[in-house]
């Protein structure tokens, strides 16, 4: 500890040395900061400041460098030192461009940035620089489980990339639902003919890949560990058991047709009533000939029913079946179309259709099936009747939506468009559920406890469950457009149809995109570090374990499972899981959870370091959590535009919003600040907090609070939470105001003077 | 009659229609309707008239006024994102109803072709006089009366500006070959009955 030296550097560009007096900031940092050191240099991100810290750390002992210039998220580069600990003192965005003009301001706004230097020196001087997990994964190998379409591609794409691949498929064979169909939507202009779907070629390059292992008939019967050291449980036809070690996990698994026989209403279970799987069957059986019905009869009419038992009530069925759009059916539909069409012109083919929705290239696709004859009728289904037995064709009846009339068609053949149904195994609600029961006894739950570990994917040891957690419409995603393929489980990336529903040229794109991530994963894990989306982060949570009460609530709230327990029933982090956002640290009631450049210290210490003006100066302090990822940007944004607030707040970006422990409100509160103002990610389904589950703990703990404030004899105002986006400055700085106006009104806070 | 819902209007409309091949190629977004000036005015929009072409509705579509209250406008030509030649597609649909019969009794464009056409093959040149004439005089001899009478002042004024020549009345002027002229019209029906497999009118 004898080494340490902290040093104070203040910018004066940028016109911080003619907004603010630099001589006394640097007089904060020697007196009140304690800062050996303390320099100010006109243009500190230029080569010259630069190499100013650079040589006072090389020769004059500075191990902790306290920098008051820019935001953090400015001239990050110039003022990154690897081996040490750096805090930052934000008098630019933070101060000389938000508060207002003018000398009349010049008390206020000089306050504020002397507020910054102590905040930055008292958080200096509880940060060491992280020098990463030390205990490193090893092992480079992908695992893809599922050996369909996206599971080969995952597959290829790695291994074409040098890392070596082991592939996991339940049935005896390469292909998945690819195999069982006559052709494929085209991939290539002019995108008019169906292709060749291409499986056994890809089957082929899959087994005839030297780094790619292929076990068939096997099934995940435990996966133990995190990225770079995942332990995976093989069971075998034989009942043997294979053990892999692998240092990401592609879930490939694909999706089950919707069962045909739950359309009663469209005539599902009747005879001459099929899916589009069942179409490709007879397809596959007439083999370019003219397509017979399972009785024998030639096809003559068909009838192409879209949007079967999907889309709610906006589709066609009684809306008691699948929510959501299945995204490949229309294509497909104009696909199978095209088999009656090729081989016999004559054949009456209707598509039935509510919106057809034909994305990019497959407009031309539609355009060259119409050209073929076939016909498209915008028609809404009621039912579907006949059709049970022998000749007898089917009756579809349906309402005209352009003509707007009722009418009845008859077909000896109805295709039902059924949806994507996600093979994504266990709701994890549902699993969490039926264990508790299980666990108080409950036999019905022991029973399910069982059914559910069968359907279980990936049987993966976590505490917070065997499987993915699921988004919406029980598939494995975690946010449809910000972080695809990444899934709730670091190390362990979902492609294809599992994830979302698609096509099979999507699937392989997705599949191509999830490998590039189980790529990042092992890359990461084995050095130690963040995947995403900290990347790189050398930081990890340390427990100091001697304090934990076993509440465990950091095992139960870590939105990505990183947390399970040790035999002790201590909470055991397994760090290459982890993504940093620090949500353990704000669930701990007992504050043992810290990382080395983050923790409770480093922000209470700030928290503290705020000269906060006795109840007669007029001076209200307003303390801000931000989330660095959307709040502290749109803050930083407001002062990029000018746009002014109030210089009586204290702004302090955090990882997440969930990571805000409520020991840095009652903090502040009894430290005399008259407000606390919570900024993180907009949260419920349609959420965009980076790390899914942050900013809706923060709510849910601040919820909680009122209590708190009312034993201090506080209002319930002094304390907010705001969802920010970063967009949002503007309205952040209005935000602020408003704030300081309605606090001015309710008049200081009483805590004053006994903090 | 025609089953609903088959191809087989569909079949007989590309077979006879001029550009109805295009019919199918619609993709029903309606566009064509909401450009029409005369939407209000007519059954059935275009995009009405391909459904029902392609619902089979036979009687309905040949009967319908639509095909003849275009006014050859081009907007929705124009502006169809599928390339449909609508415009022409309704003139296709207009003389094919016309040839078997099924058109509008009355409708008056239809009757001011017929007579346009009637006005124009006989000399290769039309006669305005005779044609404006004739048109009074289409619903009966009193109507007739009372039409021009109602245009005769700009009728004198036609006159006198040189425009309309009274002596017109006495068979009027033609072009040089009237018997070439008629042979071509006839060989020219000839050709176009015998590639849509009709005979005579």
């Amino acid at each position: 500890m004898a080494d340490i030296k902290y040093a104070a550097y203040i910018c004066s560009g940028c016109g911080i040395g003619d907004k603010l007096d630099v001589d006394a900031l640097e007089k904060v940092a020697t007196k009140e900061g304690k800062m050996a050191v303390v320099k100010s240099h006109p243009f500190l991100c230029s080569t010259e400041g630069v190499d100013l810290i650079k040589n006072d750390i090389a020769n004059d002992g500075v191990t902790h460098v306290m920098i008051a210039a820019c935001s953090r998220r400015a001239k990050a580069e110039a003022f990154t030192f690897p081996d040490n600990a750096v805090s930052r003192a934000n008098l630019r965005e933070g101060v000389i461009w938000v508060v207002a003009e003018g000398s009349e301001h010049d008390e206020v706004r000089q306050e504020m940035a002397e507020d910054y230097i102590r905040m930055g020196c008292a958080e200096i001087k509880k940060m060491t620089q992280p020098a990463g997990n030390p205990n490193k994964a090893q092992s480079k190998r992908i695992m893809v489980v599922g050996g369909g379409m996206s599971g080969m591609t995952a597959a290829l794409a790695a291994a074409d990339a040098g890392y070596e691949v082991v592939l996991i498929e339940k049935t005896a064979k390469l292909g998945g639902f690819a195999s069982n169909l006559l052709k494929r939507v085209p991939f290539n202009a002019p995108y008019a003919e169906a292709q060749p779907t291409g499986v056994e070629e890809l089957a082929s390059k899959v087994s005839g890949h030297a780094k790619i292992k292929v076990h068939l008939n096997s099934t995940l019967s435990e996966t133990a560990g995190a990225p770079g050291r995942f332990i995976a449980k093989i069971a075998q036809e034989s009942g043997a058991i294979a053990e892999e070690t692998v240092g990401a996990i592609v879930q490939a698994t694909g999706f089950t047709p919707y069962d045909i026989n739950k359309l009663t209403e469209l005539g599902g279970g009747q005879a001459n009533v099929v899916d589009q799987a069942g179409l490709e069957a007879l397809a596959k059986a007439a083999n370019s000939g003219a397509i017979k019905r399972a009785d024998g009869k030639e096809v003559k009419s068909v009838v192409f029913v879209q949007c079967a038992g999907q889309r709610g009530s906006g589709g066609n069925g009684n809306g008691q079946h699948l929510e959501y759009c299945s995204g490949h059916c229309c294509a497909t539909s104009i696909k199978q179309a095209t088999y009656f069409k090729d081989a016999n012109p004559d054949v009456d083919t209707i598509v039935m259709y509510l919106d057809l929705r034909v994305p990019g290239m497959g407009e031309d696709f539609y355009r060259s099936a119409q050209e073929k004859g076939v016909i498209f009728t915008k028609a809404k289904v009621n039912g579907v009747s006949g059709g049970l037995s022998g000749e007898m064709s089917c009756k579809v009846n349906f309402k005209d939506l352009i003509l707007d009339e009722e009418a009845t068609v008859d077909a000896d053949l109805v295709v039902l468009a059924t949806g994507q149904v996600a093979n994504a195994g266990v709701n994890l609600d549902e699993w969490t559920a039926t264990v508790t029961a299980a666990e108080s006894g409950d036999a019905a739950a022991v029973q399910r406890k069982s059914e559910l570990q069968k359907i279980s994917v990936l049987n993966l040891n976590y505490r917070q469950g065997p499987d993915v957690p699921q988004f919406k419409y029980g598939f494995a995603d975690s946010h449809f457009i910000c972080f695809p393929y990444e899934t709730r489980r670091t190390g362990i990336y979902a492609a294809g149809p599992a994830r979302r529903p698609m096509d099979m040229f999507q699937a392989m794109e997705d599949a191509t995109g999830a490998a590039m991530k189980a790529i990042q994963a092992v890359e990461n894990a084995t050095h130690g570090r963040a995947a995403h989306p900290r990347a790189w982060d050398l930081s990890f949570p340390k427990a100091r374990l001697e304090g934990c009460t076993q509440c465990k609530r950091c095992t139960v709230e870590c939105p990505f499972g990183a947390i399970d327990e040790d035999e002790r029933r201590f909470p055991l982090f397994n760090e290459e899981r982890c993504r940093r956002c620090g949500t353990c640290m704000g669930a701990c009631p007992v504050r043992v959870i810290s990382f080395e450049n983050y923790s409770c210290d480093t922000v209470g210490m700030q928290i503290k370091a705020v000269n906060v003006p006795d109840e007669f100066e007029e001076k209200p302090r307003v303390l801000i959590l931000a989330c660095e990822n959307d709040a502290y940007p749109a803050l930083d944004m407001a002062g990029i535009q000018r746009l002014t607030y109030s210089a009586f707040v204290r702004a302090i970006p955090v990882r997440c919003l969930g990571s805000a422990n409520t020991i840095w409100i009652t903090d502040a509160l009894n430290q005399g600040y008259d407000g606390v103002m919570m900024m993180g990610c907009k949260k419920g389904d349609d959420y965009q907090c980076h790390f899914v589950k942050g900013s809706e703990m923060a709510y849910y703990r601040m919820s909680k609070i009122d209590d708190t404030l009312k034993q201090l004899g506080l209002e319930p105002e002094r304390v907010q939470t705001h969802e920010v986006a970063i967009t949002d400055n503007a309205r952040v700085a209005r935000m602020i105001d408003e704030y300081v106006a309605q606090l001015t009104e309710l008049g200081p806070s009483p805590m004053k003077g006994f903090g | 009659m025609t089953a609903t819902y088959k191809n087989d209007f569909l079949k007989e409309v590309e077979a006879n229609v001029e550009d109805g091949q295009w019919v199918k190629m619609c993709m029903q977004c309606g566009v064509c309707a909401g450009s029409c000036p005369l939407g209000p005015h007519w059954q059935h929009s275009p995009q009405k008239i391909f459904m029902m072409i392609r619902a089979g509705k036979r009687e309905e579509v040949l009967t319908s006024d639509s095909m003849w209250m275009c006014t050859s406008c081009y907007n929705c030509i124009v502006r169809c994102p599928r390339k449909l030649p609508i415009t022409h597609i309704m003139h296709g649909l207009a003389n094919y109803a016309h040839r078997l019969g099924l058109a509008p009794k009355g409708q008056p464009t239809r009757e001011i072709a017929k007579l346009f056409w009637d006005n124009i093959v006989k000399t290769g040149r039309v006669n305005e006089l005779k044609f404006s004439l004739a048109m009074y005089f289409k619903d009966g001899f009193g109507q007739g009366v009372k039409n021009a009478m109602a245009m005769q002042g700009i009728g004198l004024g036609l006159m006198k500006a040189k425009r309309l020549n009274p002596m017109e009345m006495l068979g009027g002027h033609t072009c040089k070959d009237k018997g070439g002229i008629h042979k071509m019209i006839a060989k020219a029906r000839e050709i176009e009955d015998r590639r849509k497999g009709l005979s005579g009118h």
